[in-house]
């Protein structure tokens, strides 16, 4: 797919006296990894689609501080927030968008202590949004009737009770939607949290993100799909684990609706 | 006799209140031990929740099974207490059924008190089968064995004792104003209160004398009453002070997001100086304001208990050990040495352990322990995925997770302790603002790849 995406830095806007819409928070996973690139990406093909000023940070971004934080390690997740409120604040940022429910969750809870005031969305409830302003359209497309489960991000769903958003993209995808016995409040998570995506785990008799996935084939779902770049590894793995490749596939919320509108 | 009887019953229930009163008073001399923590804010949100979460018990039934049945044991406590009240009224006085004057409203109470009694007395038993003989995951943990599963059964077996001790000592008493007995029956040969279970007694009664049925309930009355007099002292030493602690503990509970961790204000202020660029970097440390004694630097994080805030150590004396946070705990789960239950457990058995050396010492002497290694483990620590599920399972608004993150503060921040892997993903964080070595200069480079 020839790939011709507008993606404008906030030094450019600065440079032209500017303010886009709003700033979408790429993410050290939505950056660096291969797989969260691609997430990346087709947020950004839909954020050209809508016709959404938006810009990046690009390279005067850096990681929020979410695993220093989870980790315990408060004094390096400050001295990185402190360094990114005054970028942020610098450009006089009012309005975030991110595709990573930790960046989102401690911009929106976490930093305001710590001087940063932002309206920061997630890219699920930005999407929903931009669906019900009637600037996207969203069809069913190759997805539709097909058998989908939603993981919940916990730094989304029970960290920040958005449970919705997400399933009402899935709904308008035309998908048959199918929840997990434990879904929602009661997800479980799937193993990445609290820095546990940078550490081998502690002896154990399996891997959460296995028993997540096992979770998930219980309802039989030809996609799992994702809102969190970390839950998309981790459940990706999980798959190949039990190898379900063939059988399911792990895609983001914003992939599949760009997906399905083959943009 | 009958004034003998009163002696004794009020020197009972003083010294019953009496030690109680001490012990709460001695546990609230612990919970002080901790951080002071402001969760004054939101008071008509904070009221909801209590009465939605403890009063209203909204989260216990989203389990149905062992929900439902402890509201009905829930309820019973409460309502059957009223009658308590009558008990200790005729205790002082020697009275007999005081109350007996609202007529019809009466036996309905008392009807109403017995079917109550029963239902208690049935769930409890279903209570004692599902922990003993059915084989339920939460009800298994490595933290479970020992005391904390004799405790949990003795609770039921007080409650199957009382509850069969009071429809004993109505079923007599009934019969005894059957009878038409001195003291018992009322004038006009009415008959104080309603007996629907214990009236299903009174074949076991047949043939007995007056005096054999007084002594009877006489005995039941006793032990009735010194029964909840001692259970009232035993909830301190058990697991069981839930059935108070549950109401400060929901309203004093966070009503943040549950995602949203606490700033260190300690680490903003050195943060903001380093980032000052009007900062001598040699200057002598300022004169900070009262915090810390002697000018010691605040330490970060938690090692022990006086690390930890006065809310974390209420969640200590609060928690009932019931484990749906460990169910549901992603590490718990797969087999991990964590549980958010044994975290809680811990940090209650450290703060006991402290608050014994005060009793025993006049003030805290070093006892060479801590509740980090000795009683929590740091495997335990790095285990958690910071998911939160614990505090969402949790029916009394427990928060384990502030526990375990405290305490990888502690590791983190005083001790340089964490896991290498972990580490490394600082450096990472800190030389090139991402968890892994890759350049910040790069960070754009996705824009242009295909």
């Amino acid at each position: 797919m020839a790939e011709n995406i507008q993606v404008p830095t906030m030094a450019q806007f600065m440079a032209e006296g500017k303010a886009p819409e709003v700033l979408f928070w790429v993410g050290c996973m939505g950056s660096f990894d291969d797989r969260a690139k691609k997430v990346t990406k087709a947020f950004v093909r839909l954020l050209n689609r809508a016709n959404v000023e938006f810009a990046v940070l690009g390279t005067e971004e850096s990681c929020t501080g979410d695993p220093a934080k989870r980790a315990g390690n408060e004094f390096l997740y400050q001295m990185q927030a402190a360094g990114n409120i005054e970028v942020l604040n610098g450009y006089e940022i009012k309005k975030i968008v991110t595709t990573c429910p930790h960046c989102f969750n401690i911009m929106k809870n976490e930093y305001p202590g710590l001087g940063g005031n932002y309206e920061v969305m997630h890219h699920t409830t930005f999407l929903k949004s931009l669906l019900d302003e009637g600037r996207l359209t969203v069809e069913g497309g190759k997805f539709r009737g097909k058998r989908i489960t939603f993981h919940d991000p916990c730094y989304l769903g029970r960290g920040n009770d958005i449970y919705e958003a997400p399933r009402d993209l899935l709904r308008k995808l035309e998908v048959e939607l199918v929840e997990m016995k434990r879904c929602k409040k009661d997800a479980m998570c799937c193993g990445a949290g609290g820095a546990q995506m940078f550490k081998e785990p502690e002896p154990g008799k399996e891997d959460v993100n296995v028993a997540r996935t096992e979770q998930a084939m219980e309802v039989k779902p030809q996609f799992i799909a994702a809102g969190c770049p970390f839950c998309n590894t981790m459940m990706t793995d999980g798959v190949k684990a039990k190898n379900q490749e063939q059988n399911i596939e792990v895609m983001d919320v914003a992939e599949m609706i760009a997906n399905a509108e083959d943009l | 006799m009958q004034i003998l009887a009163q002696v004794a019953f009020i020197l009972a229930l003083a010294i019953g209140i009496g030690i109680f009163v001490r012990n709460i008073r001695r546990m609230i001399r612990n919970i002080k031990l901790g951080r002071e923590i402001d969760r004054t804010d939101n008071p008509a949100e904070r009221w909801g929740k209590m009465a939605k979460i403890a009063l209203g018990q909204y989260k216990m039934v989203r389990r149905p099974v062992s929900g439902i049945i402890h509201v009905i044991v829930y309820l019973g406590f409460i309502i059957i207490n009223i009658e308590v009240l009558e008990i200790i009224i005729d205790g002082i006085f020697g009275s007999h059924r005081i109350f007996a004057f609202a007529g019809v409203t009466y036996g309905f109470l008392i009807g109403a008190f017995e079917i109550l009694a029963l239902l208690v007395l049935v769930g409890v038993i279903i209570f004692w089968i599902r922990r003993n003989i059915l084989n339920i995951y939460r009800f298994r943990g490595r933290e479970l064995t020992t005391w904390p599963k004799n405790d949990a059964n003795y609770i039921l077996y007080f409650e199957m004792v009382l509850m069969t001790l009071f429809l004993v000592m109505n079923a007599a008493d009934y019969q005894l104003q059957l009878n038409g007995a001195n003291h018992y029956a009322m004038a006009g040969g009415e008959i104080a209160g309603a007996f629907p279970v214990s009236g299903l007694l009174l074949p076991l009664f047949e043939g007995f004398t007056d005096s054999t049925l007084i002594i009877i309930e006489r005995t039941a009355w006793w032990l009735h009453i010194l029964g909840i007099l001692f259970f009232l002292n035993y909830l301190y030493y058990s697991k069981h002070l839930h059935i108070l602690l549950a109401f400060p503990n929901v309203y004093f509970s966070k009503i943040r997001p549950k995602a949203e961790f606490d700033n260190i204000d300690a680490v903003t202020k050195e943060v903001q100086l380093m980032m000052d660029p009007d900062a001598d970097p040699f200057a002598a440390p300022a004169e900070t304001e009262a915090e810390g004694d002697e000018g010691e630097p605040e330490k970060f994080g938690a090692s022990d208990v006086f690390d930890l805030n006065r809310v974390q150590l209420l969640n200590a004396y609060t928690c009932t050990e019931c484990g749906r946070c460990t169910d549901q705990c992603p590490a718990n789960n797969t087999g991990k040495l964590l549980s958010p239950r044994k975290i809680m457990m811990d940090t209650r058995d450290r703060l006991e352990e402290v608050g014994a050396n005060i009793n025993k010492n006049g003030k805290f002497v070093d006892d060479g322990k801590q509740l980090l290694d000795d009683y929590i483990l740091r495997e335990e620590l790095w285990a958690c995925t910071t998911c939160q599920m614990c505090i969402e399972a949790c029916p009394v608004g427990i928060d384990p997770l502030s526990i375990i993150v405290e305490m990888r503060r502690y590791l983190m921040m005083e001790q340089s302790a964490g896991p290498a892997d972990l580490n490394n993903a600082m450096t990472n964080i800190e030389n090139n603002g991402a968890p892994w070595p890759y350049n910040q200069m790069d960070r754009l480079n996705w824009a242009n790849e295909n």
